[in-house]
């Protein structure tokens, strides 16, 4: 197996020995998926920072699946362009994937599947015979992994203590099957030794200070939701959202608590609506064709005055688009779901951190301002596994809605701002009405009604511009403001640019409606605010144009997240070509 | 709310039988809450679009809770507010076109789950608020404003959808004899389980049909409603399939089946099974 001379002279060496990514491509089913998250597990348990990106086909079995994993010394901001390994699970993911391999990386391909020409890069191992002949079919990730350990030179006993830890689990077999993880392990090292690859020493991990988490996006909401209180969720399955669904049906359980598989989105909306009605904490979360279909519940909500959360996990739309594929495309939808004259608050996190924060702060602004709120995240946030420092739910701030105390006779929609809610049960009846209305709740049609409580509902936004916002190189006259899930690559690119010298300021909010005031004042000032964004019109860009803010978007449409390079040299160019034209002005 | 509220100047038209509807509902929530000793608070009426929606605004006396919300949604709002807090008494007031037509998709679900709540369907077989269209319950052939050369769908009969449906509770009334009407909207309260009240209440200005409903001996017509007879045994079902589809409207409780557990006695019954993790144990269960 070591005859080819390349392999054993070149000591291929890590570019960055403190930073590895690793992809996964195959078929669903092979392994593509545990193989990402074991690599994150094992590489957290000692210390690493991780993050990890998927894609999937949308189809039960099989298809076109890759996963990535970065691990490195320090916090990891995007998933990573050039791999430094690829594991090619079949012919097909190897001719797709090959081309992204770096320069020095290396190939390991599944030789039980397909044979390669030697092309001084790759190495083959059969991934399911090593896995088998542990005993155990299901541990061929670890022999891939036990591979990918080797290449970087990773003590075994690192991955040993993460196998012996995640197979105790308090069954009969647990030593058979940690017995043969270990096994399959050993294998993968001992072909990836043999291969005469490697790829240097990553660096020691240093353990982040205070506990970490090992955590997904949607699942960072779940547990957000959970400390604010949520009482009650119902969903309908939709990707990439379902996976919300399937967390609060096992884990919101208990005294006044309540989860809910309902018929349609437009069930999940309408019954949160009458939960939150009755004096309840709710939620729901979509994807963009539930979203759509919730329009006219959100415009009852924000006219009957209640406080509910929707989340829209967004994916390539539009229509049923690109179910399993990221996109920011959802954003002129969520700004402005329903018809009439209608602003929604908007708070979309940029990391699956913030997406904790994030979901713990659309609950307390729908509690203050009685109304919904979107909390908008996306398919490459949704599945992305990070490690994060680990909220303490002690220093959290969790806001109740004011509820009404007197007696009968109550004019609930009486006063210019946000009024104490009555809670049926409880002396003060009203009627919540989608109509327009009176004081007490009844239909009216008089002008002068409908323009002071056009003017109350949007007076109660003022209570959400309290909204917190990242500035760096404020000084700058040109400046990269990302939204949503582009903000990782976005950062990485900034900070490559600022080594570089480039002059270039840096902006981000999660809180996109109401903008923080402050934050609004400042982009106002700028020649040029930039907006990487993965649609085709440009949407935050265009939102921020009509708040008088000089902004141009850089966009992609292709289902996938920004790659660093990529956004550097497009932000690089329009820099360049914007300081000419200040000049020549 | 007519009386102390001159702003409010919604009005159904003269002879209309949501004023009888409006009248039963006011007793059957003034009967309970004298027999249940529970305040008028603890009631909800969750209303429809459509003129029938209007009486959670036009009821007299002490005043329920009220949800006015969008069209064809009466039912998911109504299992938010049920499930939310289970104590409350929940009722919804809708029409043909709301419940059967936009409606529709949300019966099948909640007589499955046997949500327990009380439904009050005013039938009247036309849209009248949008000034006379044809609605699921109009009859084939029938002219209306959007049928002008005649209905092309035949008439739904909703008693037989909500029997194949599995709705634990059907009754079927008039707006005409409230008191009588009020009888049956109590029992449907008093249901554990989905239960719906249909009501026939004829449209004066769009579809007066109160002649072909009571009959006129003098014109040779036969009336269209009939009593149910008071051995009619409603938990038997081949009993009640026959009743709805023995022609003319019958009045009187057709089907109750309390054998079937309410969504709420299920969730209370998972609950007590499952052990319930707080939010720091779920939290913790991602430590590295």
């Amino acid at each position: 197996m070591c005859n080819n001379p390349n392999r054993i002279t070149s000591e291929r060496k890590l570019v960055d020995k403190r930073d590895l990514i690793v992809r996964f491509a195959g078929e669903g089913g092979q392994g593509v998926v545990t193989s990402a998250e074991g690599l994150a597990q094992a590489a957290t348990q000692v210390g690493y920072h991780v993050q990890t990106f998927a894609t999937f086909p949308s189809q039960i079995l099989g298809g076109p699946t890759w996963t990535q994993t970065r691990v490195s010394t320090s916090h990891v901001l995007s998933a990573g362009d050039e791999l430094d390994v690829l594991v090619a699970f079949n012919r097909e993911a190897y001719d797709n994937h090959v081309s992204e391999v770096r320069k020095d990386g290396v190939v390991v391909y599944n030789s039980g599947d397909f044979q390669l020409e030697d092309d001084g890069k790759s190495f083959g191992m059969p991934i399911d015979d090593l896995a088998k002949s542990t005993g155990n079919t299901r541990a061929a990730n670890m022999v891939v992994i036990g591979a990918i350990a080797n290449l970087v030179n990773m003590p075994q006993k690192y991955l040993e203590q993460f196998v012996t830890q995640r197979f105790t689990r308090g069954r009969a077999n647990d030593q058979e099957i940690i017995e043969s993880n270990i096994k399959a392990l050993s294998l993968g090292r001992e072909q990836a030794a043999s291969s005469g690859f490697s790829l240097g020493t990553l660096s020691a991990a240093k353990r982040p200070e205070g506990q970490q988490i090992l955590i997904k996006g949607n699942d960072a909401i779940c547990l957000g939701a959970t400390a604010a209180g949520i009482d009650f969720y119902t969903g309908y399955p939709i990707s990439p959202a379902t996976t919300i669904l399937v967390w609060m049906q096992r884990n919101l359980i208990g005294p006044g608590k309540f989860a809910y598989q309902v018929s349609s989105e437009i069930e999940s909306i309408t019954s949160i609506l009458g939960a939150g009605f009755a004096g309840k904490k709710v939620m729901t979360a979509t994807a963009g064709p539930g979203f759509s279909l919730m329009g006219e519940g959100l415009g009852l909500g924000w006219m009957a005055e209640i406080p509910l959360v929707v989340v829209d996990v967004q994916r390539g739309g539009p229509a049923t688009g690109l179910p399993t594929k990221t996109e920011q495309s959802d954003l002129f939808a969520c700004m402005h779901p329903a018809h009439g004259d209608v602003s929604l608050p908007v708070i979309a996190p940029g990391t699956v951190e913030e997406c904790f924060y994030a979901a713990v702060q659309a609950f307390n602004w729908a509690e203050r301002y009685q109304g919904p709120v979107i909390l908008m995240s996306e398919m490459s946030l949704a599945e992305r596994a990070q490690n994060i420092p680990k909220p303490d739910l002690s220093k959290l701030t969790v806001e109740n809605r004011k509820v009404y105390q007197g007696s009968n006779g109550y004019m609930r929609y009486e006063a210019s701002g946000v009024s104490p809610m009555p809670l049926p049960g409880r002396a003060g009846s009203y009627v919540a009405n989608g109509s327009e209305h009176d004081p007490t709740g009844d239909t009216t049609h008089l002008p002068e009604r409908h323009v002071q409580m056009t003017e109350r509902r949007f007076n109660k936004l003022k209570l959400l511009e309290d909204g917190t916002y990242e500035g760096k190189n404020t000084q700058e006259s040109i400046a990269v403001m990302p939204w949503g899930g582009s903000k990782g690559p976005a950062q990485e690119a900034y900070n490559l640019l600022t080594e570089q010298g480039v002059p270039i300021g840096w902006y981000y909010t999660m809180y996109l409606n109401p903008l923080p005031p402050k934050l609004l004042e400042e982009l106002r000032q700028k020649e040029l605010v930039l907006v990487p964004e993965l649609n085709y019109q440009g949407q935050w860009a265009s939102i921020l144009r009509s708040h008088g803010v000089k902004a141009e978007a850089i966009t992609q449409y292709t289902g996938l997240p920004f790659k660093v390079r990529d956004l550097t040299r497009r932000i690089k160019e329009i820099v360049k070509s914007s300081q000419k034209r200040m000049v020549g002005v | 709310m007519t009386a102390k509220n001159p702003e409010y100047d919604f009005k159904w038209c003269p002879g209309c039988g949501d004023f009888g509807v409006r009248r039963a509902l006011e007793f059957a929530m003034s009967d309970r809450i004298t027999n249940k000793e529970i305040p008028m608070e603890n009631n909800v009426v969750i209303a429809g679009i459509g003129c029938s929606g209007n009486l959670v605004h036009l009821l007299e006396g002490t005043q329920p809770y009220g949800f006015h919300g969008i069209h064809g949604r009466t039912l998911p709002i109504a299992m938010g507010v049920k499930m939310g807090q289970p104590d409350l008494n929940v009722v919804i007031v809708a029409g043909d076109g709301d419940f059967l037509s936009i409606g529709m998709e949300h019966i099948a679900p909640q007589a499955a789950r046997n949500l327990d709540v009380t439904a009050v369907i005013m039938d009247n077989a036309v849209y009248g608020l949008t000034k006379g269209q044809s609605s699921p319950t109009t009859e084939l052939g029938e002219t209306t404003s959007s049928t002008p050369y005649g209905k092309l769908e035949s008439a739904l009969n909703p008693l037989d959808l909500y029997i194949t449906l599995g709705v634990s509770f059907i009754a079927s009334g008039f707006s005409s004899k409230p008191r009588d009407l009020a009888k049956l909207i109590t029992a449907g309260m008093e249901h554990p389980g989905f239960a719906i009240v249909h009501v026939q209440s004829p449209c004066t200005t769009y579809n007066d049909n109160y002649e072909e409903l009571k009959g006129n001996p003098k014109k040779g017509i036969q009336p269209l409603l009939w009593d149910i007879p008071e051995d009619h045994d409603p938990s038997d079902y081949t009993a009640a399939y026959k009743a709805v589809h023995s022609g003319g409207w019958p009045l009187g409780i057709i089907y109750r089946n309390t054998d079937r557990p309410t969504l709420n006695q299920q969730v209370e019954e998972t609950q007590a099974k499952v052990k319930v993790k707080t939010p720091q144990q779920l939290l913790d269960s991602y430590d590295i």
